[in-house]
């Protein structure tokens, strides 16, 4: 078994116990690591009573998992999955950083974390060091606060382990923030100071687990690789494709808030009540300006599409900032009306120093704002504060009550689904029709009116296993390159699907062959591995539960705002067809093989071997 | 990364008067005439550290093994990093001829030293102080 460092580390919280889990080479041909991997334990663990476990209960199984790409590929990313709060079912989230490096030089594949400390804790690692340790001292800190501590702390501690080493370069961390101990389902993990690992919102699985933060620090190599020439050379020649994208590399995608997004006429303005503005001093050479690096990558990456900002002087002096990329400054500024780079960057860090997801905590403060201009949410409702578009005070006072959960934050924290269901309730009205989400889980900021973002089709949310993640999107398998299981794939062997624009698909499966020495085709892939994880994650986002559960067909839809037409801009009058989003709907239906209703088919599930899920399906008679 | 975007490549600077060599007690430790790199005799090291110690910039470090000391060999003239960060577009790395520095051992910081340094002059004293503590 080569790119694996062959054991995977569980740690059960409740009772302080860490022990070496290891999983037979099929299932790793099978399932290779990262999200394909977690559907895999996830569905062994908890698939016969998946509609009964509380995603933020100590019954749930947080995984931070690695792959086999991982630290190879250049352009590195670690996994975290489990029961999601916000869709009910399994979603793989992943965050850049040298975290999966790093627990693979300590020589861990990945983190199976069960049940639930008593008080808060941290978890500490130092190749075969394992401690769970006490985190009365952070709790309740922000981020920058937090890092200090644990840095500080961990390097100290590593010294004392290794007093001759030298000097330590600080390990990796991955952490939450107040929103995440608070349990709101729009809470990141977080590692640095804004890569975050934002869907599915396992921030406040962490924080129902009382887990703090983890720190992992590996001094061994990588595991060794099959083919290290044929490895080199692969990386080499991505590394070339990513120097040549000269757009990503100069400006990331922080080029997005006017350049990309208003001219693609896709990204939400005011709770997307429109998808194009005309803000020009919202364009990237406003933001450049505040860019203090403008080459940043993490480990191994070539393409550095990362951007250090930093505010200096000012209201809004002192603000650091990874980025702001596209979707921060989309969700935290043009979403809320805020058209000012300052401003957007001063409230990107505090959204970060809170721990929330931009993009979660974004839509919910849009929508929330929707409500106030349309006079069903009052400044009563928001405990005195002023939620008119563009003021920044009134939205900063509100992200701190959604994550600290005080006040209306705490029926707002629940994410923009549940709150509108709650606030329906409360206020006697539908408010769904202004929530833009899929299956609980508020969309990324590309729309697909104008069919001019790179998500183009109708299907692209509606049909995703994941959702409204924007970055595993349905389409039809003709089209592989950029369809959801080759998401799985960039998922699943855990690398940067940025840095791997470049490559073909036939050369990222020469690089996983490279990495492990076993063979993989695209047909294999396509016609098979990557359907059956797919299956996977359809089953438990069907089965969903216990406070939400998606009907098949019938919830396999856009949000009511995507069937209006764009109400402005170049595009203006562009929408959805009804009739043939449906067709579109059939036919990836047929294409994965689901039923009519969407429901994975006996057929299908037999010939990948998946009788368990057809058992479970049948039960709860999803299949008759 | 003690503070976010500031990563700073921790390298030896071969001292003009080279306290890693005069700490080491075992004799492992000599100056390559050529490139003026400091040499670790694998076999003579015992891994006790002391050389770390002197060092002003603490660059030396044990190999994760634990029994000896890596100090970098400048590659025999032509150092890797240099080539790869420049192959990579990066241009933070370049090899600079002995004769062109004044005095290599001021410039010899630990990291922390080093990140303050930098991090103040990009993200000015106040912030700095904020994120480093």
């Amino acid at each position: 078994m080569r790119g694996y460092a062959g054991k995977f580390l569980e740690i059960d919280l409740t009772d302080g116990d860490a022990k070496v889990t290891r999983f037979p080479d099929e299932v790793l041909r099978d399932y290779i690591g990262g999200r394909g991997l977690a559907a895999k334990i996830l569905w062994d663990r908890l698939g016969r009573k998946w509609e009964a476990v509380d995603p933020l209960g100590p019954e749930n199984v947080l995984l931070v998992l690695t792959g086999p790409m991982t630290g190879y590929f250049p352009g590195t990313k670690v996994c975290v999955s489990g029961k999601s709060p916000q869709s009910n079912g399994m979603m793989g989230s992943t965050v850049a950083g040298e975290f999966g490096v790093d627990l693979k030089c300590a020589g861990h594949d990945g983190l199976i974390i069960t049940g639930r400390a008593e008080k808060p804790c941290y978890v500490f690692i130092c190749d075969d060091q394992v401690e769970i340790r006490d985190a009365s001292p952070i709790w309740g800190k922000r981020a920058r606060e937090t890092l200090r501590f644990l840095v500080k702390r961990s390097v100290e501690d590593i010294k004392n382990l290794r007093p001759l080493y030298g000097e330590v370069k600080e390990p990796s961390i991955l952490y939450i923030g107040p929103a995440g101990e608070n349990r709101t389902r729009v809470a990141a993990v977080v590692s640095k100071y804004a890569h975050a690992a934002g869907y599915g919102g396992y921030g406040g699985v962490m924080g129902s687990k009382n887990l703090k933060a983890i720190v992992a620090k590996g001094f061994g190599p990588l595991p060794d690789a099959r083919d290290v020439k044929g490895v080199l050379k692969l990386a080499q020649g991505f590394a070339k494709d990513a120097f040549e994208s000269e757009h990503f590399r100069r400006w990331g995608t922080g080029g997005g808030g006017y350049s990309f997004g208003a001219e693609s006429s896709s990204e939400p303005v005011r709770n997307w009540q429109r998808e194009w503005h005309n803000m020009k001093g919202y364009k990237r050479e406003e933001f450049d300006k505040h860019w203090v690096k403008k080459n940043w990558g993490d480990f191994g990456c070539p393409m550095t599409c990362l951007k250090l900002s930093v505010l200096r002087g000012g209201r809004y002096g002192g603000a650091i900032c990874d980025n702001p990329d596209y979707e921060l400054q989309a969700y935290l500024g043009a979403n809320l009306g805020i058209f000012t780079p300052e401003q957007n960057i001063y409230i990107s860090y505090l959204n970060n120093e809170l721990g929330l997801c931009a993009i979660q905590g974004g839509a919910v403060l849009g929508f929330a704002a929707e409500l106030y201009q349309r006079g069903i949410l009052t400044k009563k409702d928001l405990g005195g504060i002023d939620l008119k578009w563009a003021n920044v005070e009134g939205f900063i006072a509100l992200m701190e009550e959604v994550a600290l959960r005080r006040g209306i934050g705490d029926i707002l924290a629940e994410g923009v689904y549940r709150a509108a269901l709650e606030l329906g309730k409360m206020k006697g009205l539908d408010l769904l029709k202004y929530a833009v989400q899929e299956k609980g889980v508020a969309i990324g900021a590309h729309g697909v009116r104008s069919g001019k973002d790179f998500l183009t089709e109708a299907i692209s949310y509606a049909c995703s296993v994941q959702a409204g993640d924007h970055t595993s999107s349905a389409s039809l398998p003709r089209k592989h390159e950029h369809g959801e299981l080759s998401s799985i794939m960039s998922d699943s062997a855990v690398y940067c699907f940025f840095a791997s624009f470049g490559p073909s698909d036939r050369e990222i499966f020469d690089f996983y062959s490279a990495v492990t020495g076993w063979r993989l085709t695209r047909r294999e892939w396509y016609g098979e591995k990557a359907l059956r994880i797919l299956h996977l994650q359809r089953a438990m986002l069907l089965l969903g539960g216990p406070d939400a559960r998606w009907r098949p067909k019938l919830d396999d839809d856009n949000p009511p705002r995507f069937w209006e037409p764009l109400p402005s801009g170049p595009y203006k009058g562009r929408t959805l067809k009804r009739k043939a989003f449906e067709k579109a709907r059939r036919q990836y239906y047929r294409a994965v093989g689901w039923d009519e209703d969407g429901v994975p088919e006996q057929g299908t599930l037999r010939e990948l071997g998946l009788t368990g899920v057809e058992a479970k399906l049948r039960e709860v008679e999803l299949l008759k | 990364m003690l503070v976010p975007g500031i990563e700073i490549p921790h390298l030896c600077l071969q001292c003009e008067d080279y306290p890693c060599v005069g700490a080491c007690p075992v004799e492992a430790l000599s100056i390559n005439g050529k490139t003026g790199a400091v040499k670790v005799n694998a076999t003579r090291c015992t891994a006790c550290g002391l050389c770390v110690k002197a060092c002003p910039g603490n660059v030396p470090h044990l190999h994760p093994r634990g029994d000896r000391v890596v100090i970098c060999d400048l590659c025999d003239g032509k150092p890797e990093c240099v080539k790869t960060c420049k192959e990579g577009h990066w241009e933070a790395l370049t090899s600079i001829p002995r004769a062109e520095v004044a005095s290599r051992r001021a410039l010899a910081k630990t990291p922390f030293a080093l990140t303050r340094e930098i991090a103040i002059q990009i993200l000015g004293e106040e912030t700095t102080r904020e994120a480093l503590g």
